[in-house]
């Protein structure tokens, strides 16, 4: 049974997130001390709030270290959930310029309403479109509703990194990939049996 | 849409507006399907037992909550909203082991609102799993908990629930403590407010209109909506798929909900989802089987 990790770093709507991967099978830790980090099989990277307020909690709490040694060097799977996967970016724009945990080439902005009838934030169910083959997102169709909620978006520098897109706001980039790691701008853990099955893709990874 | 995975938003340069929200305005964008309609029911909660009111009034109990919340997510809603109606009036902390039990069997997302007064409370409340909070009282008292609460767990989930009748000189003013408190507020100073101190999302609910089941206050929605750039969700009067139509169309909401509608009549949110998708308005899981 994979053991997932779910890093508590005071910013998560970590109930739901926890209720999901238990759903799916996942025998679940939350924890806030990183030196649970080593009894993952798999670490979740949740996550609502601001870019700021997240890489500071992640970076007093002694999370960054511990998050690159384990997913960055050792290759233990990792996804991140809306912040969470925008955590994983090298700079963030929300709160001032950030560094982010460059996990994942590229930055992250605020999305520009392409006309004055689109609202932010994004909020609710909207279609993903793969761009690239992904183990997580395997056996989603194209045009699949997921839900999200958010303001600011993930631009990878490397085409190479995303594998989803979303059309709003013109279009952004809604799911990344690099290697092990995974991050998902909508919420899986909200979004009914299609976030179980991306939940699910991504506990089978070893 | 081949149009748009030729692009995968890599750059910022090239954008293109395809996506209005609503496909009807351009028949040319009939395939396109967008950010879909949101319908909420709301769930209203009293003494751990499920009510419905007229206009914040003569509460009926109309079942228990948990059962709802479970039938609910078996029929895959976009949202569910509950809100506890008595816990700003008794002075109460939100009931967190509640939540959580609420929570526990709900994989659709969830809006908890009643009784918010700190960001302790918030903090608490998202750890028992809600995934957003509805704030309206405590706003008036201390607008600033709404700028620290999208500071602290950002705008997307603050939701601003506002309670707003019509006055004799024809405009709308808002209601605190559960339609009870008289605040002075215009409607639409007071969203704009809201809008700028950060909240996500404007839960507009009708006072008069509450519960009759005759549809909602058009003027009340369009007014909000026209005036903020943020997600509406039109509260307030639905009693049939029509007035979720015009709510979306007339309103210009991005979001419906409702309470009575669901709990007294024989429609359904799918039901509603099919009637609106038929008149070209897009929807999620219109075509599935119950």
């Amino acid at each position: 049974m994979p053991t997932a990790l779910i890093i508590d770093y005071g910013m998560g709507n970590l109930h739901s997130v926890r209720r999901a991967f238990e759903e799916c099978g996942a025998n679940v830790l939350i924890s806030d001390d990183p030196k649970d980090i080593r009894k993952a099989t798999h670490i979740v990277l949740p996550g609502v709030g601001s870019f700021h307020d997240g890489m500071e909690s992640l970076f007093k709490s002694g999370w960054c270290e511990a998050i690159r040694t384990e997913a960055g060097n050792k290759g233990i799977p990792m996804i991140g959930i809306c912040l969470g996967m925008q955590l994983l970016a090298e700079k963030g724009y929300e709160g001032g310029e950030i560094q982010g945990l460059g996990l994942i080439p590229g930055v992250v902005e605020k999305l520009i309403p392409s006309s004055s009838l689109i609202r932010l934030p994004h909020v609710g169910w909207n279609e993903i479109y793969h761009t690239k083959e992904s183990p997580v997102l395997e056996e989603i169709p194209d045009g699949t509703d997921f839900y999200f909620v958010h303001s600011y978006h993930f631009i990878p520098s490397k085409q190479e990194n995303a594998i989803s897109m979303t059309p709003y706001c013109g279009e952004f980039v809604s799911a990344v990939m690099n290697g092990n790691v995974f991050g998902v701008q909508f919420h899986p853990e909200k979004s009914q049996k299609y976030g179980f099955q991306v939940i699910r893709n991504f506990l089978a990874l070893n | 849409m081949p149009d748009l995975i030729r692009h995968p938003g890599i750059t910022q340069g090239g954008r293109r507006s395809l996506d209005i929200g609503f496909y009807w305005k351009d028949p040319k964008k009939k395939d396109l399907k967008l950010l879909k309609v949101r319908i909420i029911p709301t769930l209203l909660w009293k003494d751990s037992g499920l009510v419905k009111g007229v206009s914040f009034d003569s509460w009926r109990r109309v079942g228990t909550v948990l059962p709802a919340v479970k039938v609910y997510n078996m029929r895959e809603v976009d949202e569910l909203i509950v809100l506890d109606i008595t816990a700003t009036r008794e002075n109460r902390e939100p009931d967190y082991e509640s939540v959580a039990e609420f929570s526990g069997d709900c994989f659709v997302p969830l809006t908890i609102g009643g009784g918010i007064r700190t960001i302790d409370h918030i903090k608490k409340l998202l750890r028992s799993g809600a995934d957003k909070i509805a704030i309206n009282s405590a706003a008036y008292d201390d607008p600033d908990l709404i700028a620290r609460a999208a500071m602290h767990f950002g705008s997307q989930c603050v939701v601003a629930s506002i309670d707003a009748g019509r006055m004799d000189d024809g405009n709308h003013y808002c209601y605190a403590h559960c339609g009870s408190a008289r605040t002075g507020k215009e409607v639409v100073a007071w969203a704009k407010e809201l809008e700028k101190l950060g909240a996500g999302e404007i839960l507009i609910t009708s006072v008069e209109k509450d519960g009759t089941m005759e549809g909602y206050d058009l003027d009340l929605i369009r007014k909000v909506s026209e005036n903020v750039g943020i997600p509406v969700i039109a509260s307030g009067g639905a009693g049939n798929y029509q007035h979720f139509h015009d709510a979306l169309s007339i309103g210009k909401s991005s979001a419906v909900a409702a309470a009575s509608m669901f709990h007294f009549t024989e429609q359904t949110p799918l039901g509603a989802k099919q009637f609106l998708q038929e008149r070209g308005i897009c929807v999620r899981n219109a075509n599935m089987r119950q």
